[in-house]
């Protein structure tokens, strides 16, 4: 048998699922609509994606496969009541016709059984936006052969996720949004003999295999830096160089009790001693949300479009917080087309003056570390995180790196690092991909610089 | 299912040596109340199929969430084209070994339905938990959960394979959250959502449920005036609840097969053990035996055949402080030589089986856990894990908890706030000097542990009795 391989995850067949799928969508929409009775009120989110997930340990495939998943989430409310059910959407219409008379038939008997809720959020506005960026992956036939010659001499692992993503939603009220999104991330690490190394992430739209040979001939320059034997550091504080990709790390602990209006309210974030006036941050540090990059959608689970920008922390000080519907019927707020869970969708620090030539000789002596791990609230009311360095970090001596370093814990405020001794931030920024998968491809990235920080408190 | 699966494989005739096919449908409700009103409510439905082929030594998966039959078929040719676009660039050749025949069955032990309380009436319980836990005005926040989950999968292979298996899980979580001008402290019913079990409501209404509220909302405003954790190197006494944790970051991780291979080293990380050390390395003191135990009733992780359809078995991996086998699928144990156990999990039909805990537990010693407290001259006893780190190694780690008592003397004296500890993998463990008895043995278990590449939460469960380690890093909060 003479077997061609179909091509994968080009354009053309990404345009086509796109398709396919709003399609479906639009009839779920439709039918919910021929449905729905009184004051019956429904929002309809669909999460789905069609994605080539290579996963690479020693420069060699470790597993290989393709996902083709799409989740739809009803909300259904009457009566001052609640409730939402996810299920598939399989494309197949009298499949997905089953589908959803089954979960309307659920919800109808679930709803009277349940209490009312006074906070409750109906749908409401007439926006509508449609978005599609599509892009020109590697196909299945060539993504190993283009992206292992240029590590086969190298011990490299990671991972290469690509394919389409949409994002959608629709409500009871004629309101419509899609997005969707042909992207690919390439994640991986490059070890040396003893275990030490380089961290790096080549992520867009479009494969360039020139840009990414490039990528990989920096991190190549950068293990070279890895090969002289760790030094270990005792703990105490040390003046201290965080590169953007280890401050993405801390913005993620942002969206965990910190920005969220509900978490303020309810004393469950680390932002209430700056709400109440006890704390502030540098006038150098300014932290918003930023969706003038465009990488995610602007519309939440309430069909609400989000501001373009959204200053939450400006030079030091609390401006906004993130503030949900539901959030502001329960407070007596304004809402600011927060999402749901109030996190961060695409943070944005601004950046500083310090430039990247003058890092090591601004930092002098102490550590530079490229990249945090594991990071958690040793005490979140007083903004205290924890966590380790990891990969290519180093002692620097008189503006020049000396040896890398064995993995510190770190274990501070933010509060005072991100305060009185924030010393710089860079001139530029660089933006840190979302590249976690859990249940399905995340959107969007952090855009970050890298800060100089006096004084950063290690503890093991 | 299976005659419809096994009708699939036959349907298809695919230049392969090896075909399995698992099916998984998942049912999840949480009904989640905050300050007695309604803050969540829902299910979802997670159903597909995940399609595995080998063909020159490389496995190559498709996942679909189309049960139609024409998928399921394309999902089998995408699958042989995925492993095809890979076998030249193979890390390690896979044989059918990797997949043995198996037929078999497992349902969990199951009392309560889940159907025994109407949503109404499961509501009117988690609002009384509400409104118990608030004992005074400054408690801020009361929450009430409760999570069911229904998982059926279908296991069918061209080898022959037929597994069946059905779960049910039950989590709950409550918690109350008191604040008195800037300090706030946060009380839970033994951690976030550490109350998870393989059963039905059983689980939910159960005899000691209201003395466990009244409990949390009363420790909630005596942490307020408690004192902070002091900073002191001490014995450390750790309730089977921050053993959970312990268990969980600083043995199971470590041992999982696939870190010591290196595949994780690009998102979890690797491990500190190194393959020459299984049958050798002093991984603890003599009183530290842990077992891989899938087959405990009740506990969250149980299970009678892993996603590939290895039988499960309860195995010693550190008997007397020595490490004997790690946590490995039969792949894995021929990669890297060294015994492990059924625990090829995946966690839904869209991710591929990777090496995982289930059940790990710490087997119980021989000391009263009042006789181990009247032991002590001077230590700190913590409660309910709060917060946890530890590196890329699984070597240093550093975790807090929700409460502690300070032991003065052989008895517990002052309340403490904000416990935290610190240390090093391998120096713990062989700092445990105490091993509490078969009595003070509780289990425990998460939902949510988080690894692989693409990424995959998956149900543990952790089983321990209290424990007393020496000389440890204990400290408090504060910036």
């Amino acid at each position: 048998m003479n077997l061609v391989m179909p091509q994968r995850l080009m354009s053309r067949q990404s345009i086509d699922l796109s398709y396919n799928l709003e399609t479906s969508f639009q009839r779920v929409v439709e039918y919910l609509n021929h449905q729905r009775q009184g004051q019956e009120h429904f929002t309809l989110t669909l999460i789905a994606e069609k994605s080539q997930f290579t996963r690479f340990n020693q420069a060699k495939v470790r597993q290989i496969g393709q996902v083709e998943d799409a989740v739809l989430r009803l909300g259904w409310v009457t009566n001052q009541r609640s409730s939402y059910r996810e299920f598939p959407l399989t494309g197949d219409w009298p499949t997905d016709r089953a589908a959803v008379a089954a979960t309307l038939e659920f919800l109808r008997w679930e709803l009277p059984q349940l209490p009312e809720n006074p906070y409750l959020v109906l749908p409401q506005g007439d926006r509508h936006s449609h978005e599609l960026n599509f892009g020109s992956l590697l196909p299945l036939q060539t993504l190993v052969t283009e992206v292992l010659p240029a590590v086969a001499d190298l011990d490299f692992a990671g991972i290469y996720a690509g394919g389409l993503m949409v994002r959608a939603y629709a409500d009871s009220q004629g309101q419509f949004h899609w997005f969707a999104t042909e992207t690919f991330s390439l994640d991986y690490s490059l070890f040396t003999g003893t275990g030490m190394a380089v961290k790096g992430t080549f992520a867009g739209q479009d494969w360039d295999q020139a840009a990414y040979w490039e990528t990989i001939q920096n991190s190549r320059r950068q293990l070279q830096q890895l090969s002289q034997s760790p030094r270990r550091i005792d703990r105490g504080q040390y003046r201290t160089y965080l590169a953007p990709a280890a401050i993405a790390e801390m913005v993620y602990m942002m969206s965990w009790g910190g920005v969220s209006e509900a978490d303020i309210q309810q004393g469950n974030s680390c932002f209430g001693v700056m709400r109440s006036g006890e704390k502030r941050l540098s006038p150098k540090f300014t932290l918003s949300e930023n969706f003038a990059h465009g990488s995610v959608p602007r519309f939440n689970e309430f069909g609400e479009i989000a501001p373009a920008m959204l200053a939450i922390i400006q030079n030091g000080e609390l401006q906004n917080t993130l503030i949900s519907a539901k959030t502001a019927k329960e407070y007596q707020l304004v809402a600011n087309g927060a999402a749901e869970g109030e996190n961060l969708r695409s943070p944005d620090i601004a950046p500083g003056d310090l430039a990247e030539d003058q890092i090591l000789s601004a930092l002098d002596t102490g550590l530079y570390i490229s990249n945090l791990h594991y990071l958690n609230w040793s005490d979140r009311p007083t903004g205290r995180m924890t966590g380790m360095t990891r990969y290519a970090c180093f002692w620097v001596e008189g503006g020049e790196l000396v040896a890398p370093i064995e993995n510190l814990r770190f274990d501070d405020s933010f509060y005072t690092f991100w305060g009185d001794n924030l010393l710089a931030l860079t001139a530029h920024q660089s933006y840190i991909p979302e590249v976690g998968t859990y249940g399905h491809r995340a959107i969007g990235g952090t855009w970050a610089p890298g800060m100089l920080i006096e004084d950063l408190t290690y503890t093991l | 299912m299976i005659a419809e699966l096994e009708s699939l494989i036959q349907s298809v005739d695919l230049p392969v040596d090896w075909i399995g096919l698992r099916s998984v449908k998942e049912t999840t409700t949480t009904r989640t109340v905050r300050d007695g009103l309604p803050e969540s409510n829902g299910s979802t439905l997670s159903q597909g199929i995940m399609v595995e082929v080998l063909v020159k030594g490389q496995l190559g998966y498709a996942a679909t969430n189309s049960l139609h039959p024409e998928r399921v078929r394309a999902a089998l040719w995408d699958a042989y084209y995925q492993a095809i676009a890979a076998s030249d660039w193979n890390l390690h050749p896979v044989t059918v070994a990797a997949r043995p025949k198996v037929v078999g069955q497992y349902v969990s032990p199951l009392i309560t339905d889940f159907d025994a309380l109407a949503p109404s009436e499961l509501y009117a319980i988690l609002t009384q938990i509400c409104q118990r836990l608030r004992i005074s005005d400054q408690v801020v926040q009361t929450s009430a959960a409760a999570m069911t989950t229904e998982t059926e999968s279908w296991f069918v292979s061209s080898n022959g394979s037929q597994v069946y298996q059905r779960f049910f899980r039950v989590g709950t979580d409550y918690a109350a959250t008191a604040q008195e001008g800037l300090c706030v402290q946060r009380r839970s019913d033994h951690g976030w959502f550490a109350r998870c079990y393989q059963g039905g409501l059983e689980f939910f209404v159960e005899n000691d449920l209201w003395q466990r509220v009244h409990s949390i909302g009363e420790q909630a405003i005596e942490l307020l005036s408690a004192e902070e954790c002091p900073t002191e190197t001490t014995m450390l006494v750790l309730a089977p609840d921050q053993m959970l944790l312990q268990i969980h970051e600083s043995v199971g991780h470590p041992l999982e097969l696939d870190r010591i291979l290196g595949d994780e080293r690009n998102y979890a990380g690797g491990s500190f053990v190194q393959p020459e050390d299984f049958g050798h390395l002093v991984y603890g003191s003599p009183l530290m035996n842990i077992t891989f135990d899938p087959t405990i009733a009740g506990e969250y992780a149980s299970y009678a055949f892993d996603d590939t359809g290895v039988p499960a078995t309860r195995e010693f991996l550190i008997r007397d402080g020595i490490l004997q086998r790690g946590l490995g699928s039969l792949e894995s144990q021929d990669r890297l030589g060294v015994p492990g156990v059924a625990c090829a999990r995946a966690s839904t039909w869209n991710r591929p089986p990777i090496d995982r805990m289930a059940n790990l537990n710490l087997e119980p010693g021989k000391t009263a856990f009042a006789d181990m407290i009247a032991s002590i001259e001077r230590g700190v006893y913590m409660e309910a894990n709060r917060s946890w780190s530890i590196d890329d190694q699984r070597h240093k780690f550093q975790f807090s908890c929700e409460y502690a008592k300070l032991i003065e003397n052989g008895q517990f004296t002052k309340t403490l706030r904000n416990p935290n500890y610190r240390g090093i993998t391998p120096q713990f463990w062989n700092s445990l000097v105490q091993v509490g008895d078969r009595q003070s043995w509780q289990m425990y278990g998460t939902p949510s542990c988080g690894k692989g590449e693409p990424n995959q939460l998956i149900s543990v469960g952790h089983g321990s009795p209290v424990a007393a380690f020496a000389n440890i890093e204990v400290f408090g909060g504060g910036a």
